[in-house]
Formats: C-alpha cells, structure tokens, sequence
C-alpha cells in the first residue's frame, strides 16, 4: 500500500483488496481484455522509442508504467463521452480506436494532430500544458445546453496541476456544475520537477477546495482505475457534477527521447515502481484466479508483436508531406496571405501545387 | 431602406441580439455582462430575454473564457467572449494563439473555430492603466486568426453578425472611444463585407489610412486640410488581418502620397506592414514615402496625458505636410 487514502482493488502482487466503496465489476474476459490492451500499448510504445532511436521519429513520448491509469480511464469511457489528451495519452487513443500509426504523426512530424477528433470523439494533443482541461469544461458546458447524457473527460499531469488553465478549469466545473472528469496521472515527475515541488497537499484533495470530490486511485490498478472512472463519469453525465480523480503512478521511463531522468532521480526509486508495475499484477491476478494460461499470455505478446511490425511499415511509409499541405486548413475560409504563400511556393517550384 | 440614429454600443447590442435570434447555438460569454449588461453596457437586457445559459456571466477568468469557447465550438457553439478591456486580454493570449488560432490545422479541419474575442480597444476615455491599450497587431501577426475593426455604428451593427457567421476566429476590436458616438445604422442590409476596406472620404492628395478610433480623427483631419487646400482621401481599413489592399492601392496609386494612423506603436505593427505592402505594390506611383502616425513606443502614459500618445488631428496634419513637401 501507498497510503490509505488510495482506492485499491488489485496489489502490486495481484492479490484482490476490498474496499468499502468500490468493487470490481469486471468479469475474467473483461479483465483479460484489460490486460491486452496494456501488453499491446506497452508493446507499440517501446517500438516507437526504438523508432525514435533509429532516427525514424523526432520525439516520443513514452508512458510505460501508465499504462493501467490509461487503459483503466479509456475503458471506462462510453462511446459517446468525449476525451481532451496530452501527447501522452496514447492508451487512451488506443481505447478510442485511434491506429496506431495515426498516434505517430505528430511523432513523425508530417502532422500536428494525427486523427479525426470529431470522428473518434478523442481531441488532437494538446501540447501546451493545462490548455485542454479548459476545452473539455466548455465541451461540457455544450453536452449542458444540449441537454445530453453524456461527459467530457480531461487528461494531464501533476506537472499541469500547477498551471492556471487546469485550475481556471477546476472553477469554472465546479460553478457550472459541468459534466466533466479530471484526470490527472501523478506520474510523480514532471520532465525533472519532482511531484512534491507541484503540490503541498496530495493533488486530489484540491478538488475540495474547488467544491467538487476528488479521489486518489492506484494508478498501477487497472481494476481501481476502471470503476472509480466509471463512477466519476456516470456521475458527470447524470449532473453529479465533475469529479478530480488523481492517479497515483509512475512514470517509469523518460519524459521523452530527450530526456534523461539519471540526472535528476535516484535508481532505487526506480526500482521500487518496479514492483508495482501495472502489467504484471494483473497477469498475476488472471493466471491465479482465472488460470489462464501462459499460452494466452503468449499470443497477446505475439499479436503485439506483429502489430509493433506493421506499426514500424506504416512509420516508414510516412513520408514528407508536398510543402504545400501548410496551407491546408490554416483558415476554414480563403485568405489573401495564404493564397499568397501558396502561389509563391508552386511558382518557386517547391511544390506542383496539387492541393 | 430602413436607417435607424444610435450609439455604437446600442449598435452591437442590436447586432449581438439580432446574432442570438437567429441562431440557438450563438452564445455570448463575459465578465459582468449578464445584469450589468457588460462595463460598457453592449450586452445590456440580453441575459434577461436569452437567459443565463446563453447569455453567460463567466468567473473572472479571462483564459478560461476564451479556453471553454473552444470547447464550446468543438461542440458546436458559436461564442461571442467579450473581454473587459484590451488590457485584460492578455491571460487569454495563450488560448488565443496556442489553441484558438491553430486547432483548425491542428486537426485536419475537423475543428471550426468559429468564435468571436470582442475587445474593447484603444484609449480616449481617460481611464486608469490597462484599459486603453491598441494590442491589435499581436494577433495580427498570427496565422489562423483574423483581426477586424468598426468605427462606425453601422459597421459595428453589421460586423458583429459578420464575425460571429464566419467560420474562422475573429479577433473583434471595437474603439471603445466611440461607443457613444451616434450614427445612422440601415437594419435591412450590410454595407460591405466583413473584411472589405472601405473609402469614407474621397480626395486626391493624400491617402490617409485608419481604424478603429482614429477614422474619426482623420476625418477631422480632412476637413481642416480642405480649407487649406489639400484633399485627403480617407480610407477605414476595417480589416487588420488580413489587410485588403486593393483599395489602398487604387488610392494610392491616384493620391501617390499616404498616411497611416492608428494608436498602437508603429514598431512592428498595421501602419508598417501598410507602408510596406504600399510601397511594394505602388512604388512607382508613390511620390513620398508613407508616413506612420501612431503611439510611442512606451507603456500607455496617464490617461492626464494619453492625447498627447494617441494621434491627434494636428500629428495627423504634420505627417500630411510631410508627405506633400516631398514633392519633386
């Protein structure tokens, strides 16, 4: 245990916890698809860090050791409620049925997004920190006036935590009664700054003083992280209002492929997360309550390898975009500058100009 | 053709009603602007015949205003954020140019980002620090927004409803100065589009190019000049971003001398990216080199001071003089 405030259903040895509020309702398929989605997101993240090692991608930003607070949160989404991420979210683009290779665009950077936002109700990254808790609470105010039962959800972290936007957020939910959860994943760092230097009190307990209920879970606890989402959300969308939910978790590599957190970290703390980690309790809890079986175990790592192969063909076959995309989109409607700088480029022979 | 006599502010908040009865998904979003009706009253008795959901008083918080407007237009809403003051806009400025300005590209196109900032700008009306600033060009320079400016009740009327129609973020300047103003306003149909420049006043001298505030200025301008026999041809650019240069340009290439004025600095801002785009297209037109009047280049002074920062009709005449004595 971490401490006593954290809701806890699975230990880090994969032993069930009782907890006086909540329950675990998932069967032992569900809670094995859970376990897919993690083996398989933990999977492609590690091939898009040695894509980025080869020179194949310019970033990534990796979340190994979120992986529960990721797939436990996108899981517990209905399909109607509407997601505004960070760039570390690709558990939840995963939940969302984003491809994969949609979430490496702007790892490539041929792309500033990567998908549809409207088509998988999941937003484009956001990259400045906080900006995105505050488009999710004026989404939320829309589900509001449309009279829908249905929440936004907010990611970020305990390094956005400090910034005005995500608190602005916090008030403007709590005043409007807005149907949204915020997520915040404690992944304890953020790029060098400790959790500690974020917050003098554990995150979840700001909510308080903004007038909603805040909750810590386990972020290594996909079980936790499920129903305590689920209830937040059920919550949201019946006008109960928003919800902080605080995920307590950790990341276990770099903040990304710039990083490198020896400079700023002690091992042994490492080392302890290790024990924790989000993956392997829960094959424990499915191998001993379930049986399944190590076989099982294998082809989930087999089809995630062919996955991280097709994952590495697609990465490849991105290729530069024609120049003249720039100009795509910038404004909905014609814009004299834009038609200038288009022009210049196809008279330049930058570009044909097919667009 | 029906004409109505009213201020600038009765103006907008005709325009800004007429907005909200035709479309459900316009909402107006500000600080104080439910009961009060707004500091400046643009939004007065909205609230009460469109109620609290869609006449909004926000927190005192003016990213979030802008920040949950986006999230409002990913859902489909189209929302006027007033902001208090121009001075006030700047917490704002992040959403503005990181989420506002490039979540249209940000997305493929899936996004509309069809939401109007009204910004109370420029100074005139002798109040304390950070309310009679001209932050126009910030946003100017940003690709994925579009600045506009009235300067008259009619345009203030019609602009309005032009900005919060279009599909694009419309940064929306309103020279706070002349909100009491009166003018004619012609209720049936929209003098120009929303990003036309316009001549107010014809002349074949001098080109004098404004917004905002300083029209009315420049106006007065020309009518002194024409007892001393010098005609300026007055031009409103209406549009800051993007510039419509074509009518500049006719006028220029008629008058081959021009002016700009506007409040702001000139260092980096409308009036010089005016001489430069002038100079470039009507060089060899141009019988003097275009002259900026404008600010200075330091914090906004004590409003005991500001008309000897803002142009005056006399700076206005000086820069005249100075580009009719270059004649060779």
């Amino acid at each position: 245990m971490i401490d006593e405030e954290l809701v806890q259903l699975l230990s880090p040895e994969g032993e069930r916890v009782e907890h006086p509020e909540y329950q675990s309702t998932l069967s032992g398929d569900e809670i094995f698809g859970l376990y897919r989605d993690m083996a398989i997101i933990r999977r492609l993240c590690n091939e898009s860090t040695s894509l980025q090692r080869q020179g194949q991608l310019a970033l990534w930003a990796p979340i190994q050791g979120q992986e529960a607070a990721q797939i436990g949160a996108g899981r517990a989404m209905a399909p109607t409620d509407f997601s505004f991420p960070t760039y570390r979210e690709h558990g939840i683009a995963w939940c969302r049925g984003i491809p994969p290779e949609n979430m490496l665009r702007l790892f490539r950077a041929v792309s500033n997004g990567g998908w549809d936002p409207q088509k998988y109700r999941h937003s484009v990254p956001t990259i400045v920190l906080g900006n995105q808790a505050l488009h999710a609470v004026g989404y939320a105010m829309g589900i509001q006036r449309d009279g829908a039962e249905e929440a936004a959800i907010t990611f970020f972290g305990d390094g956005a935590s400090s910034q005005g936007d995500t608190l602005e957020a916090f008030v403007w939910a709590a005043s409007f009664n807005a149907p949204i959860v915020f997520f915040c994943q404690n992944n304890q760092w953020g790029i060098s700054t400790p959790s500690s230097l974020q917050s003098k009190v554990p995150l979840y307990r700001r909510a308080e003083g903004f007038g909603f209920p805040g909750v810590r879970v386990d972020g290594n606890d996909v079980l936790a992280v499920y129903e305590v989402t689920k209830r937040a959300l059920e919550s949201a969308r019946v006008g109960g209002g928003p919800t902080l939910i605080e995920a307590y978790t950790y990341r276990m590599g770099a903040h990304t492929t710039s990083d490198d957190p020896t400079r700023y970290r002690i091992d042994a703390e490492v080392e302890v997360w290790k024990h924790r980690d989000p993956v392997e309790r829960v094959k424990a809890l499915l191998a001993r309550e379930y049986e399944i079986k190590s076989s099982a175990f294998d082809e989930v790592g087999a089809e995630a390898d062919v996955m991280a192969l097709k994952l590495r063909e697609d990465v490849l076959a991105m290729s530069r975009p024609d120049p003249i995309t720039m100009f795509d989109n910038a404004y909905a409607t014609e814009h004299p500058l834009v038609e200038e700088g288009r022009r210049e480029m196809i008279e330049l022979g930058i570009s044909a100009g097919s667009h | 053709m029906a004409t109505t006599t009213m201020t600038m502010a009765k103006a907008l908040n005709e325009g800004l009603r007429r907005a909200l009865e035709k479309d459900k998904k316009v909402l107006l979003m500000g600080e104080d602007i439910g009961k009060l009706g707004g500091v400046f009253r643009i939004t007065d008795g909205l609230q009460k015949d469109f109620g609290e959901d869609r006449v909004i008083d926000a927190p005192l918080a003016e990213s979030a205003i802008v920040g949950t407007a986006v999230g409002l237009a990913i859902r489909g809403y189209r929302t006027v954020c007033e902001m208090q003051f121009d001075g006030f806009v700047y917490p704002a400025f992040d959403q503005i140019v990181s989420q506002v300005a490039k979540l249209r590209k940000r997305s493929d196109g899936a996004y509309t980002m069809g939401l109007v900032i009204r910004l109370p700008f420029q100074g005139g009306i002798g109040a304390i620090e950070h309310h009679s600033e001209s932050p126009e060009a910030y946003f100017a320079q940003t690709g994925g927004l579009r600045v506009v400016s009235c300067s008259t009740p009619n345009d203030a009327y019609w602009m309005i409803q032009q900005a919060i129609e279009h599909d694009d973020p419309i940064i929306f300047c309103e020279p706070k100065s002349r909100y009491w103003e009166k003018g004619e306003v012609d209720l049936d149909q929209a003098p120009h589009g929303l990003f036309e420049t316009v001549v107010r006043r014809e002349g074949s001298d001098v080109t004098v190019i404004g917004y905002g505030s300083t029209l009315k200025t420049i106006l007065r301008a020309a009518d002194t000049a024409a007892t001393e026999g010098v005609s300026i041809e007055v031009i409103d650019a209406r549009s800051i971003s993007p510039l419509d240069l074509d009518p500049m340009v006719r006028s220029v290439e008629k008058t081959g001398r021009f002016v700009t004025v506007h409040e702001a600095p000139h260092m980096a801002s409308i009036g010089s990216e005016i001489v430069a785009e002038l100079t470039q297209r009507c060089f060899y037109s141009l019988r003097a080199p275009g002259i900026r009047v404008s600010g200075y280049h330091v914090p906004y002074p004590p409003t005991r001071i500001e008309e000897d920062y803002r142009p005056t009709v006399d700076r206005v005449l000086d820069a005249v003089d100075r580009v009719m004595g270059f004649e060779n």
